[in-house]
């Protein structure tokens, strides 16, 4: 991808992104990395466009910074003494050993392979297809996620239900 | 359609930042310049565009609320109270924005610009007229939700770093109406999606053009559905519990005074227009008005239109009273989820009907119709019963002494003493 | 000056270090989550640069996957973000430092 804009439009996208996911380790309050961490997950919708993925892009928005924010942003509201100052633990310096070891092997990985590009320009329109797809060769996937998705939503109702619950039609 | 698409055919604006875009591109600009310069002119039509309807909105509204609870607005301001709004302005720019001491001075200062600023980008996908759209995106619907979905974060913003607990419960729960109101809004568009088959706006204007229908007609039970859940994402009343003065002060932005409540308010407004515009765009007909877009052009259409249905939202703020909290989530996911999932079914059914039995446009679109409407009155007053509201025969008695004085007992034929 | 596949790798590395880094060494279980949707995200970028640029016979592949680590994604924050809550209920701490019943 060659032309101007998208280039532009790269750079600022990756280093807003990335320098978002580093200051969510670097930051000492525990909310202020989470709107870092939604800051990244819009840096990475930005980043989908480029790509012309727009339906996964708009759906990341969706998902991600409208509804997995709020999801952890309560869990912090809902526990009020844990650490809220984003402390690391004992492990701090064997696991910045292995991400960085981590990080460097995969990067070394995606620049020495030898990827098999094809020269094609962006997409068109993503989302007739992937719904096409969804519908079509990956049908059980589809409906497993469905159900995994029924159970996942009870399961959490049933285990944050406060004990002692009156059983006539606890909301 | 068009008659001359000529610089000063001012039908439709397109056609001058068109002919702009083609003397500049004569001159030999770099590639990135037209697109630059169009996306300028674009940007800032909507800015100046908005606040102008603010403005003249704070006054009508206080006007119109005023005149239907039987008595005059502001009318002190200038002739007619018009520059109300001006004083307003004026006001909050040079009122004190204190900012309390122990809260999170960062988040703080954030939250208002990010609730006012997704209530700006709704209007770069919606299309004004045939080539007034910022973008036309090929998933502009869901482009849309996923802007209003971002509200949820700025409310939690506000409400976490005013460092009041009121202000912090204010929040936890409009962002619980938030939520339960999106999924509605999810599957209500969806079907409007379903029939035209292509989420962009401009495709969707298109259809309602071609076959001469609008689609609140197709979809009644998404009409309804989306007007309902667009007034809980404008916290508007009567589901305005967020700000509801006599409860919980001001909900999620009880701490904030001078301009950053100016922001507030001017997103809550913007928002209305937002779904306003939204609801014109999908289920009005957007920009067309059955051929009188050749003489009258499109976008005053479409203005008067988005200002129509904006004026039922004040209407509904005039006379409807509140919702408490818990009949807002019951109705959202007791009432209006289950009508919004058959509605789903029913739609797919019907497009799938219509493809594979090879029916014309003129015969499978009224009978649609006509089926959906019946459809949804029979729905809503089923599953209102079947849910057990029935209408009570109201008979007012004489005050007796309950445990409160002043009582009127209603509902049956001999008071319980 | 232009963006490749290898760009997006790049940054799609660097965003699961952090993200393992996350997982791997905060004290609360909410940034430990954290952690764990930085991975994810970071997967589905090179899942979507990979769609976009390297050779396949059905491209969008790569969309279809991206749609539904979302949507693991989404149940698995929901149901671990449930256990935080119950946890902190239950030993009224939620640092993972301290929540080792299971050691010897």
């Amino acid at each position: 991808m060659e032309d101007t804009g998208t280039v532009v439009a790269f750079w600022i996208l990756a280093t807003v992104t990335v320098g978002s996911a580093l200051m969510t380790a670097a930051v000492r309050n525990l909310i202020h990395a989470v709107v870092f961490l939604i800051v990244s997950f819009v840096g990475v919708a930005g980043l989908y466009i480029t790509l012309s993925a727009d339906f996964v892009a708009v759906t990341q928005v969706l998902i991600y910074a409208g509804a997995i924010s709020v999801l952890l942003l309560f869990a912090i509201v809902l526990t009020p003494r844990g650490s809220r100052d984003n402390a690391e633990s004992f492990l701090r310096m064997p696991a910045l050993v292995l991400a960085l070891l981590t990080g460097a092997t995969l990067g070394y990985v995606a620049l020495d392979t030898e990827w098999s590009i094809a020269g094609r320009d962006g997409f068109e329109e993503t989302a007739s297809a992937i719904g096409e797809a969804l519908l079509d060769r990956y049908v059980l996937p589809f409906e497993i996620a469905s159900v995994l998705l029924l159970m996942a939503m009870l399961g959490a109702i049933v285990i944050v239900r406060p004990e002692g619950a009156n059983e006539e039609g606890a909301e | 359609m068009r008659l001359d698409a000529k610089w000063y055919d001012l039908r439709d604006i397109g056609n001058a930042v068109g002919a702009l875009l083609e003397q500049i591109n004569d001159c030999g600009a770099p590639d990135w310049v037209p697109y630059v310069v169009s996306s300028l002119i674009g940007v800032v039509g909507i800015l100046l565009w908005t606040v102008l309807s603010v403005l003249a909105f704070i006054w009508i509204e206080r006007r119109v609320v005023g005149l239907m609870q039987n008595r005059i607005g502001p009318n002190r301001v200038g002739p007619f109270g018009l520059l109300q709004p001006v004083a307003d302005a004026i006001k909050l720019l040079l009122k004190e924005a204190i900012t309390t001491r122990n809260s999170d001075k960062v988040l703080f200062w954030l939250a208002p610009i990010v609730v006012f600023i997704p209530t700006l980008v709704i209007f770069a996908a919606i299309p004004f007229g045939e080539k007034m759209v910022l973008a036309d995106l090929n998933v502009g619907v869901l482009f849309l939700i996923a802007i209003g979905s971002i509200n949820t974060i700025a409310v939690f913003m506000a409400g976490w770093s005013s460092n009041n607990k009121y202000a912090m419960l204010g929040a936890m729960r409009t962002i619980a109406m938030l939520i339960s109101y999106e999924i509605v809004q999810v599957l209500v568009l969806l079907g409007a999606v379903l029939f035209v088959g292509s989420m962009r706006l401009g495709d969707i204007v298109a259809w309602q053009d071609d076959y001469n229908t609008w689609l609140l007609f197709m979809q009644p039970l998404g009409l309804l559905g989306y007007v309902i859940a667009g007034a809980v994402e404008m916290n508007r009343s009567p589901m305005d519990i967020a700000e509801a003065e006599s409860e919980i002060v001001a909900g999620y932005h009880t701490e904030y005074g001078g301009i950053k409540f100016g922001f507030f308010y001017q997103a809550e407004y913007l928002a209305g227009f937002g779904i306003a515009a939204i609801i014109v765009s999908l289920y009005m007909g957007g920009w067309t008005l059955w051929g009188l877009e050749d003489w009258v052009p499109g976008w005053l259409i479409f203005l008067a239109k988005m200002y129509g249905v904006f004026f039922i939202y004040i209407w509904f703020r005039g006379t409807l009273p509140r919702l408490r909290i818990d009949q807002l989530m019951g109705f959202a996911w007791k009432f209006l989820l289950p009508l919004a999932l058959v509605n789903v079914l029913v739609t797919g059914g019907e497009v799938l009907l219509w493809q594979e039995a090879g029916l014309s446009a003129g015969e499978a679109l009224p009978l649609f119709g006509v089926v959906n409407i019946a459809l949804a009155g029979a729905l809503v007053v089923g599953w209102a019963i079947a849910l057990g509201h029935r209408s009570r025969e109201r008979v007012a008695h004489r005050a007796i002494l309950t445990n409160e004085l002043g009582a009127i007992y209603y509902g049956e034929a001999s008071p319980r003493l | 000056m232009s963006v490749d596949l290898e760009h997006y790798l790049i940054v799609g590395a660097i965003l699961f270090a952090t993200g393992l880094y996350l997982a791997l060494a905060k004290r609360n279980f909410v940034g430990v989550l954290m952690g764990i949707e930085l991975m994810f995200n970071a997967v589905n970028l090179t899942f979507v640069a990979f769609a976009r640029f390297v050779e396949s016979p059905n491209p969008l592949d790569g969309h279809v996957f991206v749609v539904f680590v979302i949507t693991v994604a989404a149940a698995e924050a929901a149901t671990a973000l449930a256990l935080a809550v119950l946890l902190y209920r239950v030993r009224d701490t939620i640092d993972v430092d301290r929540l080792d019943l299971l050691k010897w």
